[in-house]
């Protein structure tokens, strides 16, 4: 509870931290939508917004509200996916490289360097071309979590080494505890705020990866994110139609949306980070 | 000699395998795909309505099997691709065909260069600047109010930020035009004239780099300078009384440059891939709008091609750097 109340006294926690709520509460909307977001022609087209239709409606026939909560939705669920599966595969790799050290940390720390050297975003274009129809959300989730943890696993093994030389591994060890144990018992506490500010970080690049992937067309198009819906809205040439009102919603959503978690990644990693901590909470 | 074998050479064979595991991931990546891409390019050819006999069609599938380095087994055809690309041959673009790849890209080249290698060094250069000074004063109010902006522009993905300032400065205001590199049928001669009409279209894809590139190179100096300003050595010297001016440029900016100076590299080698979203925005015709056009029409030697290219391109600017580090840090010595 202590730590949840210093991480509030920073204004852009509290702020951050509401704006994705109210986010996450849109994304749940969408389990009463009363219409299928797949389907078109269900309402009247090219309305502007009303007290019927709070967003107006698009030229497919949508109502543009509900299609936002889903596409919120969906860019949330993917990220989520994203950002877990790369979590584990950065924590596994980063804490057996850090914690063995020796040749595994060379062919461990080899194929990361590999990763982050790689332009990464080519080879991504690459790979959802090819399997563009069949790229359901989570197989793309599960595309950006593979390509996504390298720098993480980096952040992690350091940590690991220096932990490794802290005094109470020498203990854990002499007392004849497992590796495993030790690893997950004794080090986990320590890599858990580092791991939760950079899951935020890898949510909001997968976000902007999808969005951009789905603006050049290489996403399943049907399937409504925030990158999708702007895809659909230029393709219908909204912006010289005058529909501001279909373009504006997912560019302001996802403005929002990055915004918060880059404030919420930033103000957790200050009070992570012991030397600005003191000076927003002051000496303990 | 130790430097040699010590430095030089574990380096240059990390080098040669990053490239080797980059270059396999671009031969492997196609072949993964279900399906052949032979018969997929007839299959397209069809639904577009054309009419193929069956004697065109035998023929068309040599031909492409030829084209995509598809003959033999998976190593012969793995064999033949690196000799032609050690020989500097893409192939030819599906898309505009005949056209060799590497012309292809050539043409592109310049203006992608032109752009970014401007781009990048300016907002390399301000960002610094602006972000060591506000990191020294950080407790002064245009410190603060600088940091605030920052804190705003940094997370805006660069396609949405991109989107907004081309609509706002070209459709709303008309200040720019609103695509392209150089007015339509003009002829490119080293004249004033045609250098003022590219500043011109280069003016905004520039500016939304600049920007986000400034934020960004901002807010990572401004930490750096942080860090450093809390160094024993710098408290010795205020102590001590040494110029401000001194301790600023000499003693703080000096020592938190270095990580900038990887940043730099690194942002170089990524231009290849790099323009993609800023020249889509701005129909620039750069190799962004070439990798763009090749995403649209399936054409595989031309995205393999840029993607090679910009590989060797990433790990080179690394590698040169990493070499000539010890000449910003005195600290490093390869003995």
């Amino acid at each position: 509870m202590k730590l949840l109340r210093d991480l509030f006294r920073d204004f852009r926690f509290t702020l951050s931290f509401s704006i994705l709520c109210i986010l996450v509460a849109l994304a749940l909307l969408s389990l009463f939508s009363p219409y299928d977001p797949t389907f078109w022609s269900v309402v009247p087209r090219d309305l502007k917004p009303s007290w019927t239709y709070l967003l107006g409606t698009n030229s497919k026939g949508q109502d543009v509200f509900w299609q936002a909560t889903f596409a919120v939705r969906n860019s949330l669920i993917l990220s989520v996916i994203a950002g877990s599966v790369s979590r584990v595969i950065a924590i596994v790799v980063g804490m057996v490289a850090g914690y063995l050290g020796g040749g595994a940390d060379r062919v461990l720390m080899f194929l990361t360097d590999s990763l982050l050297v790689i332009p990464l975003f080519l080879i991504i274009v690459l790979l959802a071309m090819l399997i563009r129809d069949r790229l359901t959300l989570p197989l793309l989730g599960l595309l950006l979590a593979f390509f996504g943890w390298a720098w993480d696993a980096r952040v992690i093994r350091s940590l690991i080494l220096s932990l490794r030389e802290r005094g109470f591994t020498q203990t854990a060890i002499l007392t004849g505890s497992s590796t495993l144990r030790l690893v997950l018992n004794e080090y986990t506490p320590f890599a858990m705020p580092l791991i939760f500010s950079t899951l935020i970080n890898n949510m909001s690049w997968a976000i902007g990866l999808e969005m951009t992937l789905a603006i050049l067309g290489l996403v399943n198009i049907d399937i409504p994110t925030l990158g999708t819906m702007l895809n659909w809205a230029l393709n219908y040439q909204a912006i010289l139609l005058g529909h501001w009102w279909w373009v504006l919603t997912p560019v302001v959503l996802s403005i929002f949306l990055f915004v918060a978690l880059y404030w919420l990644s930033v103000s957790i990693s200050e009070y992570l980070d012991p030397r600005t901590r003191t000076q927003r909470v002051g000496a303990q | 000699m130790t430097f040699v074998r010590r430095h030089l050479i574990p380096r240059l064979v990390q080098y040669f395998l990053i490239i080797f595991v980059g270059i396999t991931a671009v031969f492997v990546i196609p072949r993964l795909a279900p399906g052949d891409p032979v018969y997929r390019t007839i299959a397209e050819l069809r639904s577009r309505g054309s009419y193929l006999d069956p004697a065109t069609v035998d023929n068309m599938i040599e031909d492409l099997t030829e084209m995509y380095g598809l003959e033999g087994s998976m190593f012969d055809q793995y064999l033949a691709f690196w000799g032609r690309l050690v020989k500097g041959d893409f192939g030819v673009s599906f898309f505009q065909f005949p056209t060799p790849v590497l012309q292809l890209i050539g043409i592109s080249l310049p203006w992608t260069l032109g752009l970014l290698l401007t781009t990048t060094l300016l907002s390399w250069t301000i960002g610094n600047l602006i972000g060591g000074l506000a990191g020294y004063f950080s407790q002064k109010r245009w410190s603060r109010i600088l940091d605030g902006i920052a804190m705003v522009i940094r997370p805006i993905p660069y396609y949405i930020f991109a989107f907004g300032l081309l609509l706002l400065l070209a459709y709303v205001f008309r200040l720019f035009p609103v695509s392209g590199g150089a007015a339509i049928g003009r002829r490119l001669m080293f004249n004033l004239d045609t250098m003022l009409d590219i500043l011109k279209h280069a003016f905004l894809p520039a500016l939304s780099l600049v920007i986000l590139g400034v934020a960004i190179n901002f807010q990572t100096m401004k930490l750096m300078v942080q860090n450093v300003n809390s160094e024993d050595f710098v408290r010795y010297a205020k102590l001590g009384g040494v110029k401000e001016s001194k301790i600023v440029w000499h003693y703080v900016i000096r020592n938190a440059i270095l990580p900038q100076i990887t940043g730099l590299a690194l942002s170089f080698g990524q231009i290849f891939s790099g323009a993609l979203i800023t020249e889509i925005v701005f129909s620039y015709p750069g190799l962004g709008t070439l990798l763009y056009n090749a995403i649209r029409t399936g054409d595989y030697n031309l995205i393999m091609g840029i993607t090679a290219l910009s590989i060797v391109a990433i790990t080179t600017a690394i590698l040169i750097l990493d070499l000539l580090y010890p000449l910003w840090d005195p600290r490093i010595r390869y003995t």
